[in-house]
Order: structure tokens, then sequence, then C-alpha cells
């Protein structure tokens, strides 16, 4: 029960709700959120359904049915999200099944590898496929030479769902074995004394209990990949629906209706995945009712541990395949037509942190300033939440969720149009015209991690010890400095890590508000080094610089979150 | 360290509602300075919210508190110097041994000499020194317990407040804890209220106890009066152990009251002739330690027959279980000194006790 504090002191009376300071809190967070979440979202909604004299209208929507490019851009996204999910399926179940249930020498180190496609943003993950299976990369070339054939598995749809599959499946696989981890092992023992055991038991009992969290990894997926313009951009695919909102706004320009419209679309599909999961999501409650005992895990050796390890590397194998290349094309002066590079050099890197070093300068500024206001929003939020009083505070929280199923192309168009010929107060010019945008884009974006971070650190916090601190003379303000905040400061900063690494290769609102190059970050660095031949190198140089900042954000904030266990931060 | 003079508490009507249910209804209390008040009552009565509302972390919804004759209702909890010594401790994990000590003491804004002298000082009275740079998690239970008591006494509040801060102790550690908190408070000469479920804790801390039922104060007194002179029933069978015999009242004396027991058995026993009525339905509370049970030989007019149904030695004594009647059982407790005769099961007994050991309560 929220026990309610003494508030209004001094100012006793029903009407003076609005100026305690806990009101006046709520309504700035309202107002920042309604600003930078809601406003944008009704701008795209409302400009794809205005008539051309104003007032309401369905044309726009139908018309988007009756274009041929547009219903199969439509259906390619629809399956790039399903065949991802499928396929990620494969992949991250039998990891998630193997890992959870079975003990056997180096499954940390498998366990670690399975996270590391994350690490890699999907876009440079794309170069790098290209690189290796590609038309003219290492394994068609081998293949040509060999057996005087080609394999096309970069080709249009296939690469964009090959590519997508082999990064997004981790998602998939984690959440999945945290459900199968939160099973209270009596569940499956009763099953077992009853006389299930092998397939019968996972598919009667194991499989029912794993469901939300499968769920759970699947609909971020889903949610993602539909999102994703980096990969089809990189791929040079544009029969999606992103890409196609993206060729709109920066080929047609803003005025153009269709771009809204295929924004709208792509929010009803997100909403519509979210709607189609709850069901599975919220059978939750079960698997977590109560734990008596840990799972005892299944001891592979010998022959079975080598089967383990050869499953897990038949699954995990293509997914690392992206690294290695990014990384010898980082290296490579000359890689083309040929198996390995032919000359290597260090003038790529040369070339990011010596020549044009604005791309990561600017990526640190803006992914710093993204996550500290994001881990101060957080913080406000998980207390007003759980401790506040006010009334319409839990808008915070749908509000702050919001950004999860909110596509970056969407966000991004409403920023264009909502800011558009505005000169901001005190900037003298409009917002998107400055690198603040960009900011404010990564904020809103992230800030579900940071709200869910630190809801989760607060929430762990026994009452007693902030009341203690007010028994003893603090009030809230200094109760939350001296007792409150320290305690939550784990929780809140492996949130804003995650806000930081995954604002740092965002690219999807990215691309489309970056005002000029040189104020571009990282993530619009390497696209616009892959548009040629030459820009390749450098490129995969600023995606290692990327992979290792991920990388050790990843794993800093894994470190700082230990008691959640590996890879809770991914969790839904 | 020398206490504030100690203030006086009143609860005037105090009620706390949780949607539609009262959780702490009228409440009526005195708690004069200096005093050691017992709120006594199982678990759901009520006696944790009468504290929060004391402490400021929860507000009445009906009358008022008054501390010291002014109003503290609308006194945030940070400016009313109650001390709350928590059920759980509350010791913050991320300060040491003195940080948490002297948490009070800097939000009071004391110059750091003082504080480091109010710290150690409250340590030593409650016998922690040495253990300064500890943190909490790197403490024995009750260790944790000491540092709750002294990081409160620190700041010298005007009235202590403790919730149920005995029962995460182990046995042994309890008792001896009771004995140093008696010291204290005896010593410090503070007001204080506290909330317990263990009536052998409240018996033998309390100047006074109120027993709660229901969010109700059902009797309140000192702890010699609601055990020996309990008025109801609740109060009788929650504060020590009774045995709660039907009778109906069958002659108004001019001292006391005539009942019947079952078996037709007569006994006189103390009670107000005007509170009683010939014919009422009554209970007899009999503490099991005034009773006495004697080998069943004929010819004695007082006490009534009895079998013995159980027997179970506890070392100091034995307490016997005898079936009076149909299917009353009754509870005896002897001591087990001496040469005195054991009885067996199935044995006949007479039970004795004296007039005035007794007590006649409302049969609700």
């Amino acid at each position: 029960m929220n026990l309610p504090l003494i508030r209004r002191a001094h100012a006793p009376g029903a009407g003076t709700r609005l100026w305690d300071p806990e009101g006046v809190l709520v309504l700035a967070l309202l107002l920042l959120l309604a600003a930078g979440i809601l406003y944008p979202l009704l701008q795209v909604l409302s400009v794809a359904v205005a008539g051309d004299t104003g007032g309401f209208t369905l044309r726009h929507l139908v018309a988007f049915f009756r274009r041929p490019l547009f219903l199969e851009s439509l259906l390619n996204t629809l399956a790039t999200g399903f065949l991802a999910v499928l396929f990620g399926s494969m992949v991250g179940v039998p990891l998630a099944f193997l890992t959870v249930r079975h003990a056997f020498p180096g499954k940390a180190v498998l366990q670690t590898l399975g996270m590391l496609p994350l690490v890699i943003p999907p876009f440079v993950g794309a170069v790098a496929f290209q690189q290796i299976l590609g038309r003219s990369g290492m394994v068609n070339l081998w293949l040509l030479e060999t057996f005087g054939t080609t394999l096309p598995l970069m080709e249009g749809l296939t690469g964009v769902v090959l590519v997508q599959t082999l990064h997004y499946f981790p998602f998939i696989m984690v959440n999945t074995a945290a459900a199968l981890a939160g099973v209270d092992p009596s569940l499956e023992e009763a099953a077992q004394n009853l006389g299930a055991s092998g397939f019968r038991l996972f598919r009667r009992v194991l499989l029912p209990l794993a469901l939300p969290g499968y769920a759970a990894g699947a609909l971020i997926t889903f949610i993602r990949v539909i999102d994703d313009l980096g990969t089809p951009l990189m791929l040079n695919y544009t029969k999606l629906l992103a890409p196609q909102a993206y060729l709109r706004v920066t080929t047609v320009g803003l005025t153009d209706v269709d771009g809204y419209v295929i924004c709208v679309i792509l929010v009803v599909l997100s909403v519509l995945a979210l709607w189609g999961s709850k069901a599975a999501l919220g059978l939750s409650e079960y698997a977590a009712l109560q734990r008596s005992a840990e799972v005892e895990p299944r001891r592979l050796s010998g022959a079975s541990a080598l089967a383990a390890w050869l499953i897990a590397a038949a699954l995990l194998g293509p997914a690392l395949l992206p690294h290695v290349g990014i990384f010898l094309l980082s290296f490579s002066k000359v890689w083309s037509l040929s198996l390995l590079p032919t000359v290597y050099t260090l003038g790529n890197y040369e070339e990011i942190l010596f020549r044009t070093t604005g791309f990561i300068w600017n990526t640190l500024r803006y992914a710093l300033l993204a996550a500290a206001a994001d881990v101060a929003l957080g913080a406000a939020i998980a207390w007003l939440l759980l401790r506040g009083s006010v009334r319409g505070r839990g808008w915070l929280d749908v509000i702050a969720t919001m950004p999860l199923a909110i596509p970056g192309v969407v966000l991004a168009v409403g920023y264009l149009r909502m800011f558009h010929g505005w000169n901001f107060p005190g900037l003298g010019e409009p917002l998107t015209a400055t690198w603040l945008i960009l900011v404010l884009a990564y904020a809103m974006r992230r800030l579900p991690y940071t709200v869910r971070s630190a809801y989760a650190a607060l929430q762990q916090l026994p009452l007693a010890l902030e009341e203690a601190a007010q028994n003893l003379g603090a009030n809230r303000l200094r109760t939350f400095a001296r007792v409150t905040a320290p305690l939550m400061a784990r929780g809140l900063l492996a949130g804003g890590l995650i806000a930081f690494i995954t604002s740092a290769v965002e690219l999807s609102s990215t691309i489309l508000l970056v005002p000029r190059i040189e104020l571009g970050p990282l993530s619009y660095g390497i696209y616009v080094y892959m548009q040629s031949a030459v820009g390749r190198g450098p490129g995969a140089a600023l995606g290692v610089v990327a992979i290792v900042l991920v990388g050790c954000g990843t794993w800093l904030a894994h470190r700082l979150a230990a008691r959640g266990g590996a890879g809770s931060l991914f969790r839904l | 360290m020398s206490p504030k003079l100690s203030s006086e508490v009143r609860l005037e009507g105090v009620g706390k509602r949780y949607g539609e249910i009262w959780a702490v209804r009228d409440v009526t209390l005195t708690i004069l300075p200096g005093e050691f008040f017992t709120l006594l009552g199982p678990s759901g009565c009520g006696k944790t919210t009468l504290l929060r509302m004391i402490a400021g972390f929860a507000r009445p919804d009906a009358g008022r508190i008054l501390v010291d004759g002014e109003p503290i209702d609308a006194v945030p909890p940070w400016k009313r110097d109650v001390g709350l010594v928590f059920q759980h401790y509350a010791l913050w994990p991320h300060l040491t041994v003195y940080e948490n000590v002297a948490f009070g003491l800097r939000e009071r804004r004391l110059p750091r000499a003082e504080i480091a002298e109010k710290v150690s000082a409250a340590l030593t009275q409650v016998g922690l020194e040495g253990l300064e740079a500890r943190r909490p998690s790197q403490l024995s239970g009750g260790q944790q317990q000491r540092v709750a008591l002294a990081r409160t006494l620190a700041v010298q509040p005007r009235l202590l407040l403790l919730d149920e801060p005995l029962s995460n102790l182990d046995a042994q550690l309890r008792a001896q804890m009771r004995i140093e908190l008696a010291r204290l408070q005896r010593d410090l000469a503070i007001t204080t209220i506290y909330v317990t479920h263990d009536q052998s804790e409240a018996l033998a801390l309390s100047n006074r106890v109120a027993v709660l039922q229901s969010g109700s104060v059902v009797e309140e007194g000192t702890p010699e009066d609601i055990y020996r002179r309990p008025r109801s029933r609740f109060a009788a069978e929650f504060v020590g152990a009774a045995n709660l015999l039907p009778v109906q009242v069958v002659e108004l004396r001019e001292t006391g009251v005539l009942v019947e027991a079952v078996g037709g058995v007569r006994l006189p026993v103390p009670g107000d002739p005007v509170r009683w009525r010939t014919g009422a339905r009554a209970l007899l509370c009999l503490r099991p330690e005034a009773l006495r049970i004697e080998e069943a030989t004929l010819g004695r007019e007082t006490g009534f027959f009895a079998t013995v149904a159980s027997r179970v030695f506890e070392g100091d004594r034995h307490i016997y279980e005898v079936k009076v009647g149909e299917g009353t059982l009754l509870r005896v407790e002897l001591p087990a000194l001496g040469e005195g005769r054991i009885f067996r099961l199935g044995d006949r007994v007479r039970v004795e006790f004296s007039a005035e050991s007794a007590v006649l309560l409302p049969q609700s």
C-alpha cells in the first residue's frame, strides 16, 4: 500500500493542490513528455487524416492501399517482421534451452557470445554481411571459384531478413532464457512425477510457462525490425515501409501526405503487435508465482557436451560473421573481388580518429546528454509513480512507455513537422536546424529504458529506509538526495548506460534529423561513408568504434545490474 | 546524554480509514511524560498504524493527535522530532554505522565536533563502541537493532516510538535487549510508545498497556490490572493464558455474585452486583497458575471434579489439561518444585482456586 505522506503541511485545502511542489513537478513532466512524444505523434496523425481544406478525411489512408508500391512495401514489412521472429526463434529458443537447462564446459563463453550480435549495430552488420555473403563477397567468390555458382543470400528481402534475424535473435534468446530460469522447478518436477518427460514435458509444461518471456522477446524483435531503416538502406532495398517514409520525406518533402500516411501505418503495426502479444504477456504472473529451489541443470560432458557446442556453433556462428567482416574491412585498403583484403592499412583509423573527428565527438556529446536527461527524467518519474500521491502521475508512465512502440522514423517526421519554420525561443532558428534536436530525439526514444530501470531500483527499496530519514529530520528533497538517489544509483546508471549505447548507434531518426553533415553522429557517419566505395574502410573503422562503445557499455551495464542476471537489461 | 523534558501525547478520537475499512477507530489515549506505554494487540489490530500516525507517516481521517498540547497532524514527519525505531531497523546500507547514527544530527546542522561527540555517546549508550566504520550488512541482527536505536536516540527526540523492535531477534537476545531497553528508557526518562503483539514483552516493560482489537482500544491500564482483572474476554485471552468457564449467575450478594458452573457446582466469585442480574450467562476467567489440583477425596465442598486429560512437563512446571463435565478443558500450571504429587492421565482430581483470583466476564 502506498502510505500517503503528510503533504500540503503549510497550505491546507484542496484548492492549493496545484501549487504543491509534487503537483508542479508532475505537471512539468507531463508537459515535457506531451511535447516530446505525444504532440509529434499527433502531428503525424493529423496530417495523414486532414483533407485539403482542413477537416477529417480517410482519403489518404484509403489511397495508400491503392498504390501497388505501398502495398508491396506493407507486405514486405510484415514479411520481414514475421520472418525475423520465426528465424530468430529457431536460433534463439534452442540456445535458451541449451544454456538454461544444461551445464557444460564453456557455457559462460557461449552465453557471452550469444549477446555479441546486439553489440554490432544492424546497419554496420549489413555492410559486413555484404562483404562476406554478398554478390561479390567472400563466400560467393569461393563458391564461384570452386563450383562455378553463387548463392543470392544478400539480394533484396532475403538479405534484409538474414541481417535482421542474426542481429535481433538475442532478444528472443535472452527473454526466453529469463522466463525459463524463472519457472518454479517444482512445476516441472510435478509433471515428471505424474509421468511426463522429454518432449511432452517441454510442450505441456515448460513451453506454456516460458511463453510470456518468449512473447516479450518476439514483440521487441518484431517492432524493431519493422522500424529498422538502416539495414534496408545499407542493402539498398527500399520496398519497405520505413525506407519509403524516409524517401518520401527526403525527396518529395515535408508537404507530402504519403510520408505521414506510411508513418501512421507503421505505428498501427507496432500497436497491433503490442496488442496481439498482450494475451501471451499477461500470463507472466504464472511463472513467477513462487520459487522453491534452483533448478539443477543437467550436466553434459564428453560427447553430449561436444554436441551442445556443435549445435551452439551452428546457430551462433553466422551471427558472429559480421564482427570478423567489419574488423577486416576496417584495416583493409583494397578488398574487392578477393576472399580477403589484398592491401592492409591503418589509414582508415587515421581518417576517423584524426581527420574527421566530428562523428565520434558528436556521438559522445549527444548520447551523453540524452542519457543524462533520461537518468534524471527516469528517476523523477519512477519516484513519482512509486512514492508520489498526486493524481494524474500514472499518465507519466503511459506516455513514457510509448516510445517503445513509436518507430524512430515516425518520431523524426513528427519533429520535422512540429518544429518546421518555427524559430525556437532563445536559439534564433528552428530546433531542427540545431544538433539539440538529436539529443531530444534520443532522450525521448530511450526514456523507457531509464524509467524501467529506475522503477525497478526504487521498487526494491524498502519504504522504511526513506521514512527513517524523514523521521530524523530530512524533508522529502533531502531524503531523496541523501538516501533514495544513492541507493538507486546502480540501477539508474545501468539504465543510463543502456540509453547511452543505444543512442550512440541510433540511425532511424538520426538519418532524418541531422541538420548538416558536420553535426552528424557516428551512425550517420557510417551511413555517409558507406555510400561510396572508398568510404567503406573508414566507415568500417567507425563501425569498430561503435562496436567497442556498445560492447564496453553493455559489459559495464551488466556489471552494475549484476543482480538482475545477464541480459536483464534487454528484457521488455 | 541529558534528555530533553519528555513530552505528553494525547490521542483524541483518532481514526484511520483504508477504503471502507477503519484500521483505527476512535482511539482516545493520554500518554504521560516519561511513561513507557505499550500498544498491544494481534497483527492487523491497528497498533502500527497508530504509531505511524504519531510519526506522521499516516494522516488521521478522524480526531487529532497532540504532543504537549499542540496538534501535530499538519506537521510533516521531518519536523515532528519524534524518534521512530523501525521494525526491520531500516538502516541505510550505503552508509556506515557512524554515518547512519550521524544522519539526523547532520540534518540538524550541528557542528562536526558536536556530531562526533553525540554519535559516540549514542553508540556507547547501546554498547556498540568500535564498530563505527562497519556497514549495516556486516553487523548481526542484534547489532543492527542497537544501531537503529542509537540513530534515534542520538537526536534526542521528545518521544521514542518503538515498532516491534525485538521481533526479529532470537529468543535469548530478545530477553537481553528487553532488559536493556527497560534500563535505557528509565535512565533517559523519555516518553516511550511501544508496539508489540507479544504480551509478555508488554507486561514486562510497560508502565501502562492499551490492548487493541480491530482498531479499537478494548482495555487500558497497568500490566497488573490487565492481567489480574481483565474486563473483556479478548483481553483475558490475549494477555496471558486464560481458562474461560461458561457459568450462569444464580445469586447477587453484597460483595460478589454466586455462579453455577457445569455440573451444578456453585462458586462465589468477586464481581460488581450492580453489573450483573440473576440468570445472566457469563464466563469465569481462571488463570492457569491460580488453579490447584488435588486428589479427589470426598467430603470437601469447594472446587469441582475433573479428569486429567494431558500433562506436559516444561522443566519449571507441569502443565495439565483437566476435563470438567462433558468437555470443558481447563489448563492448570503447577510449579515442578519439590515432591509434589504428579497426576496421571485419567486420574480423578478436584480443581481448587481462591475466589479472589477469579474474574467474571461478560459472555461476548
